[in-house]
């Protein structure tokens, strides 16, 4: 009982961080530099790993379509069912898990750092805002490179499976292509793209959470990029839960 | 001008500050001396707004610091520079960014040539050049750390400075130095000062006024020579430590 009363109270105390970020997100001075040194280290930074994953996924998925779906002779679907589960489902769920592993842990130990070391204090000492200078830039960053990452991993994906599909599997390229037409409307990914936007919204902000509040040594910030580690990937599947069950409901 | 009125502040159940209060008048030196875990840094972050006390107030130039929030706290906090016990540079800037992060704060858009003047000006003080302006914290001593840190407090000319063991860890010489830069920083530009220190032949050099804080409270307050002649146990415990040696 007190165990769930102060999850509770951390989760306020998170959520009232989240909106001091959007206050302060509104108000100049607006740091274009520390946004786009952001998107490099988040977006540029992950795109070879999101790269692997997402060619990975590709091939496997194709591999393993044709594989089931030769037994009834619907082998010519394959490209339009890998394209659907990738841009609906895999691309932005994937990508958010690999980001969070390479980016996430990154922003929460580097900010649990700078708290423990009273580099945060040192910024407001000198009257310039924390909340503004280092967790404003990842958010925005991470809101605007999950959708971008998650576009490359739809594409690579979508080249792995295209390559499985007609080299290894054998199916013919016309039906491949027409089929993925017909099945895949651009919904679907404007659907992924919305998921991965919000993913990236809530990994950002339990991430600097979790680094700008840590305490107790680099012990401290540690257990913190863990916690933070641990509650995005929850937060990733239960969101994606959610996301899904409405558009599916519509 | 600053005014610390029956200060209380615990932590769970860890009471710290027992009711403080000091009154620090413009262009004049206070130092608070007191044994390591005895709430010197809490007090003085307390000073500069980074926590909220329990009780009581805390105001600056008639502004009542403990009642501020959000853009006006950070407004407030222009007139500081403060220098942190563990230097707490940002790892990720070089020395000169380090150095030129209030300058630009203060006023965006100011030139490169007038800001790195200006950096280069406040690490000749503390005796660091050119040589050090592009490396990193992480390849500096601990001792060039500080008096990084120290420029760094000092570049956006502030009129109040609050020192957090400035000199623990550095050589006499460059202890001598800090205390030099204190003094004149006084002298020269009427800056406001308040200092802790745990090293009592620098305080007494530096102070116009000096405090005991021992216990959740100041044991001995008043200018050196009252606080030199204090009848309270520990302080005469305190300082017997320095003047036997003498
Ligand atoms: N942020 C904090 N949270 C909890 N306890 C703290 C915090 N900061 C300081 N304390 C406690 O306050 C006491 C005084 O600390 P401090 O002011 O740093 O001592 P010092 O006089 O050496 O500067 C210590 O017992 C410390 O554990
Ligand atoms: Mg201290």
């Amino acid at each position: 009982m007190r165990r769930l009363a102060a999850a509770l109270e951390d989760f306020g105390q998170m959520l009232f961080f989240f909106l001091e970020t959007l206050a302060w997100a509104l108000r100049p001075p607006y740091r274009l530099e520390l946004i786009l040194s952001q998107m490099a280290f988040i977006g540029v930074g992950s795109m070879f790993i999101v790269g692997v994953t997402g060619t990975f996924t590709g091939m496997v998925l194709a591999l393993q379509f044709g594989y089931a779906m030769k037994q009834f002779a619907a082998d010519g679907y394959v490209g339009g069912s890998v394209a659907v589960a990738l841009t609906r489902e895999l691309a932005p769920v994937l990508t958010a898990l690999m980001v969070t592993g390479r980016s996430g842990s990154a922003i929460s130990t580097e900010l649990g750092t700078m708290r423990v070391t009273e580099q945060i204090d040192a910024m407001d000492s000198m009257a310039v805002n924390p909340i503004q200078y280092l967790v404003v830039p990842r958010v925005i960053a991470s809101v605007l490179m999950f959708p971008a990452l998650t576009m490359l991993f739809n594409a690579l994906g979508f080249a792995g499976a295209y390559v499985m599909g007609i080299y290894v599997s054998a199916i013919p390229e016309g039906p491949f292509l027409e089929h993925t037409r017909q099945i895949m409307a651009p919904a679907d990914i404007w659907h992924g793209l919305w998921k991965a936007l919000v993913f990236g919204l809530v990994v950002s902000v339990v991430t600097t959470w979790r680094g700008y509040s840590a305490s107790g040594g680099s012990r401290g910030v540690g257990e913190g990029t863990t916690r933070a580690v641990v509650a995005s990937s929850i937060g990733i599947l239960v969101v994606d839960y959610a996301m899904t069950l409405v558009s599916v409901a519509r | 001008m600053i005014e610390v009125n029956d200060l209380w502040k615990s932590f769970k159940d860890n009471p710290v500050l027992k009711g403080i209060t000091l009154s620090i008048p413009a262009g004049q030196t206070y130092v608070v001396l007191g044994g390591s875990g005895s709430g010197k840094t809490v007090l003085m972050k307390h000073v500069i707004g980074l926590f909220k006390p329990d009780r009581g107030s805390v105001t600056v130039n008639g502004v009542e610091l403990s009642g501020l929030s959000g853009k006006a706290l950070t407004e407030a906090r222009r007139v500081f520079g403060m220098v942190f016990q563990g230097a707490a540079l940002f790892d990720s800037m070089t020395v000169f960014e380090n150095v030129a992060f209030p300058l630009r704060e203060k006023r965006r858009g100011v030139k490169l040539d007038e800001v790195r003047a200006r950096c280069l000006e406040k690490l000749r003080v503390v005796d660091l050049g050119e040589e050090v302006l592009e490396r990193f914290p992480s390849e500096l001593s601990g001792g060039m750390r500080k008096r990084v840190a120290l420029a760094r407090a000092l570049v956006s000319d502030p009129q109040v400075v609050l020192y957090d063991e400035p000199t623990t860890g550095l050589d006499p010489i460059t202890t001598d130095y800090v205390d030099g830069m204190i003094k004149a920083a006084k002298e020269r530009l009427g800056v406001t000062s308040m200092v802790i220190s745990h090293d009592i032949a620098s305080a007494f050099r530096v102070a116009d006024r000096l405090a005991v804080l021992y216990d959740g409270h100041l044991a001995a307050e008043g200018t050196p020579a009252e606080v030199k002649a204090s009848k309270d146990p520990y302080v005469q415990k305190f300082l017997s430590t320095w003047f036997e040696k003498q």
